[in-house]
């Protein structure tokens, strides 16, 4: 995915590249997207698991929007101006719904591909190296992620929700998003004994989802809870999110980019050194 | 004697819609006995062994289990048998003690009496030091052995093996036997399916061959090499590539010859005798072995193929 | 094992309800070693639930005055707690009858174990479902210890919500075992069912604001699911602003759900252990 070619013949050619000098040798072949076509091949067998992702954050958009929308009226927005509940909730579902996408793929997915199918054992057989498999994944993840957001930012655009033409940023901004919950949730996933310890991520990812102002806004807590909340991760997606949908752009909103992109690299780094000593032992 | 079968069947059949799996077969199992169904995969031996076990309604013909019908009391003959599946179907998140006394309690025994039994049950299997492992932690031989003593948890007065030992390597497979004789000198009656020949001349009283959901042959192990076979086999192997010799090059040499992919057989009383004659007559094969006559050729000579095809 | 022909020797046929106790004792075992795991999902999603909607989102509502018309006065937690009490059977309901279903007869296969025994497939499948039930009764019991913490229990009619919660959540249980005895795949079919017939069913059949705030044409689906029948009686029960009339029919429609769904289960489970 860095930019070489299928036919590549040495793994270790590429040693300039920052990436891959905290990467073991002779761990990447270049060939990641192998891993994707074999993710969009397995997935065309499942369409319907794919296509239904896509409808979970209508629903809610739908139910939440219209149905609790008309018990609480305008809310303010990011920059104080009144806002509609639905156009309020919708980028944060938009942001927690891409969140889910990611953690799910690189947690459950991950872990039954490593510990049950055996999946990676074969590959690491052939040419492919662990950090082809973990940018496979990850390419794949956000992918499936890019096209789910996409159908949503439509939603949102026929319901009238887009306001703003910063709402085009919203894409990108959703695969950061992506980006940065898979990385980590990769990285997790390397540590996972058994599915025991997924109730771990399940006791991080649903928390966030319900306080990060996915549902309300931060005014409603204290303030000590207040600073907790801007500590979560998903918190700065939302804002972010709710910022460029909204039109509320401000310089503020480099600072929800730049923890995104920290978690990205952080648990990027992690994933890709833990899943080469756990597939190389 | 024959008021007293364990098993009798008569124009037993299970049809899977238009698949005739068992088609009319005759049984009459008495007590104390070990009695086999040698066959290939899919000569319908486990079809049989379902409806015996009663969790399989027969689609036509008549069956009794220890002198009750499967259709009317089945509940009340599955209390009294024991099932060995084919695939071990243990609870892996239980213990091995928890797995005996869990099923123990299927079948009405009070928790007092399963905790007895289990702990003569995992004696009997050599299970007691892992009494409190896990079951995901056994091997294969180790699963083996526990399914059995499960199946042993009710006392039952039939025990139903379905291809006890498949998958297992020679040692586990020699301890599973000895386990199951010691049953047999209990007065415990066995039905056994199998596809491996040593197993069923090892284990078996009396047999039947069983091949596309019929029976072919009955008898015990001597009686069926006696009737459909010579006392002696010579083997005779040629290179691949080799011009091979046709039948006629054996002919009034041997009583009977079989051409397999990778080899003629010679079926004669003196096989010493027979491959003098072959040498005698030119024929060079790559190898050669005088055996005595198993179970595998009666099963070629009454189907036309080998069991591991 | 000198006690081969020992008197008290061998299997008996049990009874119906026994053997259904037997079945359930063996969920309970199982239970017993992995019971930490479902700490998360029984009492701490319950709470931050709770937490979230009712004081969180609870604030909103109530500050805006728009609540009391929708509410009948009270706050918006009080309002929202029963719902979720039978939001939750039925979210358990579904988990524990489609994964641990198919894995009986697929995975772990314990169903064959038992099919071998004396044990009937109908009697299998019935303490497979009363073992959901009693899960669902006993986390439903810490979820009414939760919100009375939380100051959203006005009176004892709580506890006959619990039981209103249980009955719609072993309902909707029934139905969804049924269909989880003919799923063959390896659980396709059951992401499908959670994204839509379960996510959509939490969130328009009432749980959270009522079902006449929905556009008109979305209604007759809601007035179908289980869980607004369950949600109503359940409310009706904790507030007491329910009419007998319309009690006796939300309660006649989930005892049909689940005379058809055990019918039904038994029937399947049968087709699927005998064949």
């Amino acid at each position: 995915m860095s930019g070489h070619s299928e036919r590549t013949p040495e793994p270790s050619l590429v040693p300039s590249a920052p990436l891959l000098r905290v990467i073991p040798v002779g761990s990447y072949a270049g060939r990641a997207r192998t891993l994707v076509l074999r993710s969009a091949l397995a997935y065309r067998r499942a369409w319907l698991a794919f296509v239904s992702g896509f409808f979970e954050p209508v629903f809610y958009l739908l139910a939440m929007g219209q149905g609790l929308g008309s018990l609480v009226g305008q809310l303010p927005g990011p920059d104080g101006a009144p806002l509609g509940y639905a156009a309020f909730i919708a980028p944060g579902l938009l942001a927690a719904s891409a969140m889910n996408g990611a953690v799910f793929d690189s947690t459950y997915n991950v872990f039954f591909k490593l510990k049950y199918s055996k999946l990676y054992d074969a590959m690491l057989a052939t040419p492919l190296g662990p950090v082809d498999i973990a940018l496979g994944e990850i390419g794949w993840a956000l992918l499936r992620g890019g096209l789910y957001s996409a159908g949503f930012l439509a939603v949102m655009g026929a319901f009238g929700l887009l306001t703003s033409p910063w709402a085009v940023l919203a894409l990108p901004a959703a695969l950061l998003v992506a980006l940065a919950f898979g990385a980590v949730g990769m990285a997790a996933t390397s540590f996972m004994r058994s599915w025991q310890d997924f109730d771990l991520i399940q006791l991080a990812i649903m928390p966030m989802f319900l306080f990060a102002t996915t549902f309300f806004p931060l005014e409603v807590y204290p303030r000590p809870v207040q600073l907790l909340v801007e500590c979560l991760p998903l918190f700065h997606a939302v804002e972010l999110m709710r910022g460029l949908t909204t039109g509320a752009v401000s310089a503020g909103l480099w600072a929800h980019v730049a923890y995104l992109v920290v978690m990205a690299v952080l648990g990027g780094v992690v994933a890709i050194r833990r899943l080469g000593t756990l597939l190389l032992r | 004697m024959t008021g007293a079968a364990m098993v009798r069947a008569t124009g037993l059949t299970k049809r899977f819609g238009g698949l005739e799996a068992v088609r009319g077969i005759e049984l009459d199992v008495a007590p104390g006995e070990v009695f086999g169904f040698l066959g290939p995969n899919g000569a319908g031996k486990s079809s049989a062994m379902r409806m015996i076990a009663c969790v399989s309604p027969r689609s036509s013909g008549s069956l009794r289990v220890l002198g009750l019908d499967p259709d009317v009391d089945g509940p009340a003959i599955r209390a009294r048998i024991g099932v060995v599946p084919q695939q071990d179907n243990l609870d892996a998140e239980l213990s091995v003690r928890q797995n005996l006394e869990v099923y123990g309690r299927y079948f009405g025994l009070s928790r007092a009496r399963v905790r007895r039994r289990a702990a003569e049950l995992l004696e009997f299997a050599q299970l007691t030091d892992r009494a409190e492992s896990p079951v995901e932690q056994l091997s294969g031989g180790m699963k083996r052995r526990l399914t059995i003593a499960r199946s042993l948890v009710n006392d039952p007065e039939l025990l139903l093996l379905d291809e006890p030992t498949t998958g297992l390597d020679p040692q586990a497979r020699h301890l599973l036997w000895d386990r199951l004789y010691r049953l047999k000198q209990r007065g415990v009656t066995q039905l056994i399916t199998t596809h491996y020949m040593d197993e069923a001349e090892q284990l078996c009283d009396r047999l039947v061959v069983m091949d596309g959901g019929v029976i072919s042959a009955e008898g015990s192990p001597g009686e069926l090499i006696a009737r459909y076979c010579t006392r002696e086999v010579v083997e005779l192997r040629f290179a691949p590539d080799a011009s091979r010799p046709g039948a006629e090059a054996f002919a009034g040499v041997a009583e009977r010859v079989e051409e397999l992919p990778d080899r003629w057989l010679l079926y004669a009383a003196d096989g010493e005798a027979v491959l003098g004659a072959v040498h005698r007559s030119g024929v060079r094969p790559r190898a050669s072995l005088v055996r005595r006559a198993t179970l595998e050729d009666v099963f070629l000579r009454l189907t036309g193929r080998s069991l591991a095809d | 094992m000198r006690t081969v022909t020992a008197p008290e020797g061998g299997g008996r046929v049990l009874p119906g309800w026994r053997a259904v106790l037997v079945v359930m004792e063996h969920f309970w075992i199982w239970y017993r070693r992995g019971w930490r795991a479902t700490v998360v999902s029984s009492v701490v999603q319950p709470l931050l639930f709770l937490l979230a909607f009712g004081v969180g989102f609870g604030s909103l509502v109530d500050a805006g005055g728009g609540a009391s018309q929708v509410t009948g006065g009270v706050s918006y937690l009080v309002y929202l707690a029963p719902g979720l009490l039978a939001m939750s059977a039925v979210q358990t309901a579904a988990f524990e009858s489609t994964y641990p279903v198919m894995s009986g007869f697929k995975w772990q296969q314990i169903y064959w174990g038992m099919a071998a025994s004396p044990l009937t497939p109908g009697q299998i499948a019935v303490g497979h479902l009363c073992w959901i039930s009693a899960r669902m009764l006993s986390a439903g019991a810490v979820y009414v210890l939760i919100i009375g913490l939380l100051g959203g229990v006005v009176g004892f009619g709580i506890v006959l919500s619990l039981l209103c919660a249980t009955l719609c959540g072993t309902a909707f249980a029934a139905l969804v075992m049924a269909f989880a005895s003919v799923v063959r795949n390896e659980g396709a079919a059951f992401s499908a069912f959670f994204r839509f017939v379960l996510i959509p069913m939490t969130l328009f059949a009432g749980t959270f604001f009522p079902v006449e705030r929905l556009p008109e044409w979305v209604r007759p689906i809601a007035w179908a699911t289980p869980l607004w029948h369950g949600t109503e009686l359940s409310r009706g029960a904790a507030l007491g602003t329910l009419g007998w009339w319309p009690a006796l029919g939300h309660l006649v429609y989930l005892v049909a759900l689940l005379a058809l769904g055990v019918g039904l289960v038994r029937r399947l489970f049968r087709r699927r252990l005998a064949i």
